[in-house]
Parts: C-alpha cells; sequence; structure tokens
C-alpha cells in the first residue's frame, strides 16, 4: 500500500469548515423558513381538558397552530416502538400531540408555526391549556411501590420483566464459602449534547417530494418513519443529517415528535411555508422532552471462594424507563449482559424490571446501560476483596477470562439478539498495563505520604468489555471521478466521531490514492439509502469494513480495466497515488481518472483525463461496450454484515484526594487502557477516550437529573445542571492495547464509548478507598460525602474491613474459617 | 454586502412590535438593519445577518458556543440585545482567518490539536482562546485552564482545547517573531 494512513494521527478533513463557522448544523439552515414552536406539558401526569388557541391565534405572524385532534391518518396513531422484545410486555409510545393525557413535564401538547421563532413563542405562551392534575409516579421507589400507575392499564408500572441465567445459581451461591449482598444505586444523567434536536422540513410542491433534514444520529431511520407517517413513498423523501452537534445516544431515537410533526406541517402548510418550516429545540425543551438514562436500583447477591473467585452471582436490577418504551429494553439488557465485563461470573442469573415513571424517556446514553453494570460488577469486586483482605487487582485477575480462552461465550443473548460471545482481547495484559501506569504497586507509600502531610487520597480501579459494532449492517458507495477525486459515502451519521477522515484513510489505503483525494458523505439518503445508524460504537467498525470492501471492489475494476489498457496482467499492477502502474516498471501506467473515463463506454472529451483515455484502446470490437456482468463507471458498493459484536475492553484507575473538611472529591490521576484493536487514527481514538472519560467523571461527581416529588426537573439549565468545564475534568493518561478482532477484514473494535463506561464504579471505589467506608451509590457530591462521614461515624454506614493500607489475609488470619460467612447486607439504604 | 435598511428581516417584524435601526459591524463590515428591540445579537448574527458560525448552546449565558468579541473583548451574543451594540465592532469566528483563507494561529493550534470534534462549542472556544491570548501572549497551563473553564464542550472532555490554546500562543509568537 502506498499512503498507509491507517494508523496514522491524520488531520481531519472536517476542521477546515468547522473552525472557520462554515459548518452548516441544522439551524444554520432554512433562514426563511416557518418557524415551530411546542406548548408543553408543565404536569407530569394530568389530564387534558381543554385547549383554547384564540388568544394565540390572534398574535401576528401565527401561520397554524395544530393540537391532537389536527392531526390525520398515521400521525394520529402512537410512534412507533422502534425494538419490540417478547419480555416487554407493556410496551407504551407517546402520540405526537399529547391526545387527553401527558405522562411527563415537557411532552408536547400543541404544536405553533409562525413567522419567526420569537413569534411562534409568542403565540405557545397564549396557549391555554387546561389539566386535570394525577397523581406523580416519580422514582423508582414510587414506580415500584405501584401506589400510582403512570399507565392506568399497566398498574403495576412494570413495561418489562426480564430473567437470563446461566447455571444454578440458587445452589452455587448455597455453597460458596462466602457470600455478600450489595444494594446499589445510579441516578439519572443525560447525553447533553451542545447543539439539542432540529428539524428543518420542506415540501417541494412540484416535484411532490419532501425533504428532511435533521439533527440525528440515523438519518434513514427518521426518513422512512416520515414516510410512513405522511403516506409517501420513501423515494419521494430524503433525509439529511447536516453536521450535527453531538449526539451521545440521545439523537438516535427516532422518529422524535418534533421530526413528524414538523415533516407532516410542511407538507400541509406548502402554499404556506414555500421555504419550509423549522424547529430548533432550545436547552430547556431538551432537558424536559429528550431522554435521559442510566437510573438504576439494584440487589447483588454473590458467593465467591477465598481467593475471590466468582462461584455464583445474582443480580436484580430495577431500571426506570421513564414514561414511554419507544426504544424497548436495549439498556438493561445491555446492563445486564455486560455487567460480566472480564469475568467469569460462575453461575449467574439476572432478573430486571423495567418501570414506568412520569418522567422524560429512558433511550441510551452514551454506554447504553454499561456503566450501571460496570458499577454493579466492578462494586462487587472490591466488596469481595475487602471482605477477604485482598488486593483488588488479585481478585479481578482470578477471575479473568484468559486470552487463550477466546473465543469466549458467556452463555447469554446480547443486546442484538445474538449470543454473548467475546471474539478477543488479553484482559490480564491490559491489567499489568493499567498497574505500571497509574502505579498500583506504589500507591502504599504515596498515601503514606499525603496521610503526613494531612490529606486524604485513595486509588481504585474498574475494568470493563464492550461489545461494539453491533450488526445487522452498513453499507458504502466508492466512485472515483474522471478528475480523479473519489466519492465516498456511507448512509451513518456523524456527531463530531472524525468519520470523515478516518473513512478516508480506510479509502486511501485500499485504492491506493492519497487521503485528500478522498471526499466522504455521511447520513445523506440521497447518497446512499441503506444505513441502521451512529451508535453501539459501530460506526467504524461498520462503514470502516463496508467502505474498505466497496474500495477493494473498485480496486479490482481499475485494475481490469487499466490491464487491458496497459496490455498488462491485473496482478502485475500497483496503484500508487491515484496511479496504476506496472509493478517495477512505472513508466508503465495510467491514472485513475483515466480509467474512470475508460470505464464508461460513452466519453465526451469533457475534461482532460476524457481527452487522454482517446490514447487507449479500450476493448474487444465483437464484444457489447458494457459486458453482461459489467456496469459503467468506476464504482461499486459493499456491505460489511457481521455475524456478531466485536468486545472491546479497557481498564481505568483513578488517584483521588477528598478533603478532609469539605468533602469535596478532586481527581488528581485518570489513567486508562484501552483495547479497540487496531487504531485507525489514534489522535481520534484518544479524543473520545478524553471525552468520554469527562462525561464518566461528570455522571461520577457532577451531573445528575433532579426531580421533585412532582415530577418537576428541577436543575434543567446548564445554570442547576453541572456539566463539567476544563476545571473538573482531569488530565487523562492513555495506554493502548491493539488486539484485533478476528471477526471483520480490518481487524477493528468500536472506541467511541469506552471512557464513559467505568466512571463511576472507578471513582467510587477510589472515594471509597479514601475515605474507609463503603459508597454504593453514584454520582455523589460532596454534600452527600459529608452526610456519609456523619453516618459513618455513627455506626450507620459500614466501614471497610481493611483498614486504609492495611491489607490482612484471611487465609492466615487467626480465626477465618471456609465456612460460608452470614451475608453482609451493607447498604445502609436497602430498599424494602 | 447587504447594507440596506429593511433587508434584515425577510418576513418583516410583527404588526406593534417596537424596531430599531442599528449598524452591525461585524467583521469590519456595516450593516444597516431594522430590527425588533428584543432580537438577541445572536439571533441577528445568526438569522438576519445569516453569518452562522456563531453558535447557540443554551441562551442562557452559562455555554460560552455564542461567544464573540465586542470592541476585541469576549462577550456571549445570547445575552446581548442587538439594538445595543449599534456601531461596535464585533467579531465573528468567520473574521478569524486571513482574507486568503489561510487560519488564524488559534484556528491553525486547533486543527493539530485535535482541540473539536463535533465543532459546536468551536467558535466560542476560539473567540475566548484569541482574546486571552492578546492579554496573556504566554500562558501557563493553569492559566490557559483558567481561560476557557467558562465554556461548555460535551465532546473533547477539554484535555486537547488545553493543548491547542497551549499550542497557539507558540504559534503566535512564532508568527510575531517571522514578521
Ligand atoms: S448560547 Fe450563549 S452562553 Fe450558551
Ligand atoms: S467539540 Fe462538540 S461540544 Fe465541543
Amino acid at each position: 500500500m502506498s499512503t498507509a494512513m491507517f494508523g496514522a494521527p491524520v488531520r481531519r478533513h472536517e476542521d477546515a469548515r468547522l473552525l472557520t463557522g462554515a459548518g452548516r448544523y441544522l439551524d444554520d439552515l432554512g433562514h426563511r423558513a416557518l418557524a415551530a414552536a411546542f406548548v408543553r406539558s408543565p404536569h407530569a401526569h394530568a389530564r387534558v381538558s381543554d385547549i383554547d388557541v384564540t388568544a394565540a391565534a390572534e398574535v401576528d405572524g401565527v401561520v397554524a397552530i395544530f393540537t391532537y385532534e389536527d392531526l390525520t391518518g398515521r400521525m394520529a396513531e402512537p410512534l412507533p416502538l422502534l425494538i419490540p422484545h417478547p419480555a416487554l410486555h407493556a410496551p407504551r409510545t407517546a402520540y405526537p400531540l399529547a391526545r387527553g393525557e401527558v405522562n411527563h413535564v415537557g411532552e408536547p401538547v400543541v404544536m405553533v408555526v409562525a413567522r419567526d421563532r420569537y413569534l411562534a413563542e409568542d403565540a405557545a405562551a397564549r396557549v391555554v391549556v387546561s389539566y386535570d392534575p394525577l397523581p406523580a409516579v416519580v422514582g423508582l421507589p414510587a414506580a415500584r411501590s405501584a401506589r400510582h400507575a403512570v399507565h392506568p392499564d399497566v398498574p403495576d408500572n412494570v413495561a418489562a420483566h426480564l430473567v437470563q441465567a446461566v447455571g444454578e445459581v440458587d445452589t452455587a451461591i448455597a455453597a460458596a464459602p462466602h457470600v455478600l449482598e450489595l444494594d446499589l444505586e445510579i441516578e439519572r444523567s443525560a447525553s447533553t449534547p451542545l447543539e439539542g434536536k432540529g428539524v428543518y422540513a420542506r415540501w417541494n410542491s412540484d416535484e411532490g417530494s419532501l425533504r428532511v433534514y435533521t439533527s440525528t444520529q440515523a438519518s434513514t431511520s427518521v426518513r422512512a418513519a416520515v414516510a410512513a407517517k405522511l403516506g409517501l413513498p420513501l423515494v419521494k423523501v430524503d433525509c439529511i443529517a447536516p453536521d450535527v452537534g453531538g449526539g451521545f445516544g440521545v439523537k438516535i431515537v427516532h422518529p422524535w415528535p418534533e421530526e413528524v410533526l414538523v415533516a407532516w406541517a410542511a407538507q400541509r402548510l406548502a402554499a404556506l411555508a414555500p421555504e419550509g418550516i423549522k424547529w430548533t429545540e432550545d436547552r430547556w425543551e431538551h432537558f424536559v422532552s429528550s431522554a435521559h438514562e442510566r437510573g438504576q436500583l439494584q440487589h447483588v447477591r454473590v458467593g465467591f471462594d477465598s481467593d475471590g473467585r466468582l462461584l455464583g452471582l445474582d443480580v436484580t436490577i430495577w431500571h426506570d424507563n421513564g414514561a414511554y418504551t419507544p426504544y424497548g429494553i436495549i439498556v438493561p439488557i445491555i446492563t445486564s449482559t455486560q455487567l460480566l465485563g472480564p469475568y467469569k461470573p460462575g453461575a449467574y442469573r439476572c432478573e430486571f424490571f423495567s418501570l414506568y415513571t412520569n418522567t422524560v424517556i429512558v433511550t441510551p446514553y452514551r454506554g447504553a446501560g454499561r456503566p450501571q453494570g460496570v458499577f454493579a460488577m466492578e462494586r462487587t469486586m472490591d466488596a469481595i476483596a475487602d471482605h477477604l483482605g485482598l488486593d483488588r487487582a488479585e481478585v479481578r485477575a482470578v477471575n479473568f477470562i484468559a486470552a487463550e480462552e477466546m473465543p469466549y461465550d458467556q452463555g447469554l443473548i446480547f443486546q442484538d439478539g445474538r449470543p454473548l460471545i467475546y471474539d478477543s482481547g488479553d484482559f490480564a495484559a491490559t491489567l499489568d498495563k493499567l498497574k505500571a501506569l497509574v502505579g498500583w504497586s506504589d500507591f502504599q507509600a504515596y498515601r503514606e505520604q499525603a496521610r503526613a502531610a494531612g490529606r486524604r487520597v485513595g486509588i481504585g480501579l474498574a475494568c470493563y468489555v464492550e461489545g461494539t459494532g453491533v450488526g445487522p449492517y452498513e453499507g458504502g458507495h466508492v466512485q472515483v471521478e474522471t478528475s480523479g477525486k473519489v466519492m465516498v459515502a456511507t448512509g451513518l451519521t456523524s456527531q463530531g466521531q472524525g468519520h470523515q477522515t478516518v473513512l478516508a484513510q480506510i479509502v486511501a489505503d485500499e485504492l491506493g490514492v492519497d487521503f485528500d483525494d478522498v471526499e466522504v458523505t455521511t447520513g445523506d439518503t440521497r447518497r446512499f439509502g441503506y444505513a441502521v445508524g451512529t451508535f453501539a460504537s459501530r460506526a467504524a467498525v461498520m462503514s470502516g469494513n463496508a467502505v474498505a470492501l466497496a474500495a477493494r471492489k473498485v480496486r479490482q475494476k481499475a485494475l481490469r480495466i487499466a490491464g487491458e489498457a496497459l496490455e498488462a496482467d491485473p496482478s502485475d499492477l500497483e496503484i500508487v497515488s491515484g496511479v496504476v502502474r506496472v509493478k517495477g516498471a512505472p513508466a508503465s501506467a495510467i491514472p485513475l481518472s483515466t480509467v474512470a473515463v475508460l470505464s464508461n463506454p460513452l466519453r465526451y472529451a469533457f475534461d482532460e483525463a476524457a481527452k487522454a483515455a482517446t490514447q487507449f484502446a479500450v476493448g474487444d470490437t465483437s464484444k457489447p461496450p458494457v459486458a453482461e456482468d459489467d456496469e459503467p463507471g468506476l464504482e461499486a458498493r459493499d456491505f460489511y454484515s457481521p455475524t456478531q459484536s466485536t468486545f472491546a475492553n479497557g481498564m481505568h484507575a483513578v488517584i483521588v484526594e477528598t478533603d478532609p473538611d469539605t468533602a469535596e472529591v478532586r481527581v488528581l490521576r485518570y489513567c486508562v487502557v484501552h483495547d479497540c484493536g487496531p487504531l485507525i487514527n489514534p489522535m481520534i481514538v484518544e479524543g473520545q477516550v478524553h471525552g468520554g472519560v469527562a462525561q464518566g467523571v461528570a455522571g461520577a461527581l457532577y451531573e445528575r437529573m433532579v426531580y421533585d416529588d412532582a415530577g418537576q426537573l428541577l436543575n434543567a439549565s446548564f445554570m442547576d445542571f453541572l456539566m463539567p468545564y476544563a476545571s473538573e475534568i482531569p488530565t487523562v493518561e492513555i495506554d493502548h492495547l491493539e488486539t484485533p478482532s478476528p471477526l471483520n477484514p480490518l481487524g477493528i473494535k468500536g472506541a467511541g464509548e469506552a471512557g464513559v463506561i467505568p466512571g463511576s464504579a472507578v471513582i467510587a471505589s477510589a472515594i471509597e478507598d479514601a475515605e474507609g467506608f463503603v459508597i454504593r451509590r453514584m454520582p455523589i457530591s460532596p454534600s452527600e460525602l459529608f452526610e456519609l462521614r456523619a453516618s459513618y461515624a455513627a455506626g450507620r454506614v459500614p466501614g471497610l474491613r481493611r483498614t486504609s493500607g492495611e491489607r490482612t489475609d484471611p487465609r492466615t488470619r487467626p480465626g477465618h474459617s471456609p465456612d460460608n460467612d452470614s451475608p453482609d447486607n451493607d447498604s445502609p439504604d436497602k430498599e424494602t | 454586502m447587504r447594507a440596506q435598511a429593511d433587508d434584515g428581516l425577510p418576513a418583516g417584524p410583527a404588526a406593534g412590535e417596537q424596531t430599531r435601526e442599528v449598524t452591525l459591524r461585524v467583521n469590519g463590515v456595516g450593516h444597516r438593519l431594522r430590527l425588533p428591540v428584543r432580537r438577541l445579537l445572536s439571533d441577528a448574527l445568526r438569522h438576519d445577518l445569516e453569518r452562522t458560525g456563531t453558535h447557540v448552546g443554551c441562551e442562557h449565558g452559562v455555554c460560552g458556543a455564542c461567544t464573540v468579541l465586542l470592541e476585541g473583548r469576549p462577550v456571549r451574543s445570547c445575552l446581548i440585545l442587538a439594538v445595543s451594540v449599534d456601531g461596535q465592532d464585533i467579531t465573528t469566528v468567520e473574521g478569524l482567518a486571513a482574507p486568503d483563507g489561510g487560519l488564524h494561529p488559534v484556528q491553525q493550534a486547533f486543527r493539530e490539536r485535535h482541540g473539536l470534534q463535533c465543532g459546536f462549542c468551536t467558535p466560542g472556544f476560539l473567540l475566548t482562546t484569541v482574546a486571552f491570548l492578546r492579554e496573556t501572549p504566554q500562558p501557563s497551563e493553569e492559566q490557559a485552564r483558567e481561560a476557557i473553564s467558562g465554556n461548555l464542550c460535551r465532546c473533547t472532555g477539554y484535555q486537547n482545547i488545553l493543548a491547542s490554546v497551549l499550542r497557539a500562543a507558540e504559534l503566535s509568537a512564532g508568527r510575531e517573531e517571522q514578521a
């Protein structure tokens, strides 16, 4: 290969436009469009008794006001259930506009269309909606108690109940020498991209077609949803994700009500809105109507031997899915399967209940249920180590799946409905690297030093395995133009991951062209109509392999045509910097641009390449100009469809300092060892890790969704939701392993979510180590840590068996017996 | 150049809405507009002048994505009424690169150090950095961190933004030496 871009820290193609203000995000489009604004429910749970739009309609500049009653055809039906599952026995989805009932604050009730956003909001403020409030179900304890129901026909609030089991967990735990139980809790957070959602739709009356721009992670699916809702043929709808200002999961939901409503209104109001209709979400709307994640209660019962080896693991999860379940139960399924991490659990049983509450819906946020699963497993590992007086890293190591055991079947069904089989990974090597990076063995000395100076420090670690690159497929199209430029398209979307760069690196290598001659388009259904979307750390794996396969086809065709032109055997040819030449005889050469001309029997001399092509005589005059199994043009498309996900892994370690007086937690060091297979672009992968870690730290120490009992989100602004600034985020130290995946041609694994996954687990581990008492609930604020200290002093929170810095080996401890210890239920706030 | 009165609002202000004529001087070019008095500067730049490089992430003054330079000082354009900056000099991200398209050293540094991912926060960071380096041409790492700690970024974890600011200081110094 001439260029070897794969693996190089290539600067990004995207940056030229994004650095100069030339990016085009959703709200940068459609300056002459009408604006939509929404009246949203101020109640968490209420019946809508009346909607009076008289005053609103009088506002100058108002074009239309829509309520549920105005919706026609399939628009009047509930939004689709995207991912059904047999265990999701009571799925509920919302109507695009509330139909007689609202189930969370922020649910859209009325849509106003006006000449501009200011006027639309003026009018929205004048719509009078009368509500009869109903009791609100807020938080998991309220949902579990079922004193009130979110949906009257789901009286226990249970949307889904699923049990997965491998082996006889009760028997295994009963026979185990040691048993522990833990009650754990993780609170809500959210993706919170800097750019909110937005939709801009324009009906073309001349063509009878619709163009929808939306800030989405899945433009092909929005297209299909809009076409279905509006009763249009798919080919009459284009959907384009322009530059998108971050996604992190929240923009994978499709369609959001606003996406179909704005599209529907654009068609309906075509005569009044020749430039279309646009809605741009504001920050408050994003907090109260776009998805959240993370909220879970967990109960862990674990049996283990005196080395800390897991014998049986029994986990019950109560998962808060919010008011509706459009995205099914993907998040708790991922929690319950990815919880296992790099370990062999012995017998395993995981049961979850997915529960309705009168709060914003819950759909994947970067990590997608994994942070909670890792929290459960890693808190358990630390508890085992402390119980036995063993080193926390050692306890993990005895439970690792060995590299020689790969591929390893965990015996469960993963989120994609396929067996959970790890394809590769060397966990022991990852741990060794991490211990070296953070200085695990030297920490005691550091702790003593710090203690002598009156400082309190702790170290923690956490491990994870992440299923990435889930199917079913992605496709790629590669076309060499007669200018020599290579145009690449894939259907999935980009939100800052640098796909235009990474995919160009891959194609440049595969085809033998210069990186700067490759131009990549993502998320535009006009260019590529089949795609799944960008989530589950799948884009590089799926579209990377798809464009590689398509480029290989193009390469083959180019070599064949060039071989005919140069009268050489294709296997004697190579492509270097966009020129096909005979190996060892570089004078005998033909540029790809000319090959592109030759690939099409219709050759007008529009450009230099076409003129140049006239010197090559091609083809057998006795055959048709386009052979039966051929097509004109130097282009190809191909799809990559793997049998299963590929599993990346990583381990994080942190050193924290907790202020003895204020209980403020400072992360002194944050170390990451990450194995996502061969790195296409290390600069971009490290950027992904940095960003993920920042969200992990944010979720552990700062961010949460604070609902009051009435279901009002009390911190629905950047003033009150504490998204960290640079002043809060530590420097991340990274080391890589590159264990290739045997599953795909490039051997790569996904990297997008990894950084965030162990955040809460690793920081809890370190705070616990610093403080000497158990941490069972995250995130943790200084005031909560302060309270915990008081509870610990009062004997209401159990301390660690190890006093900081001292380790006793239970096997030599006098009086230790291998009998079943009494289960220490060590949570101060166990749910009953 | 759009410099005629009335060309700002394609649809015109609503009946009864109070408007005022202003000159917005953006990146050295004056634009005469009649604007509703409540129009935010961020909206006037983005939607009336169609200079969409200035981004809006919160509209309540916290994220800094809308940062522009007003008379050389960084301000949050979502907290300012357009009619209140009549005649003052405004620099947006579109005004940073040289007329020949050559990147400003701060832009160059962000590119080199991968200081952006989705790019939504980027214009705010760029302008904040430009103003900061004018006052503190050779910042320490701590000073640089402090300087960018009023802007939110959800993608980068700030590490490469910090590296970009320090790199920008180097590049700017180099450029002055050459000059
Ligand atoms: S948009 Fe102005 S500070 Fe966020
Ligand atoms: S680069 Fe996406 S918000 Fe900063």
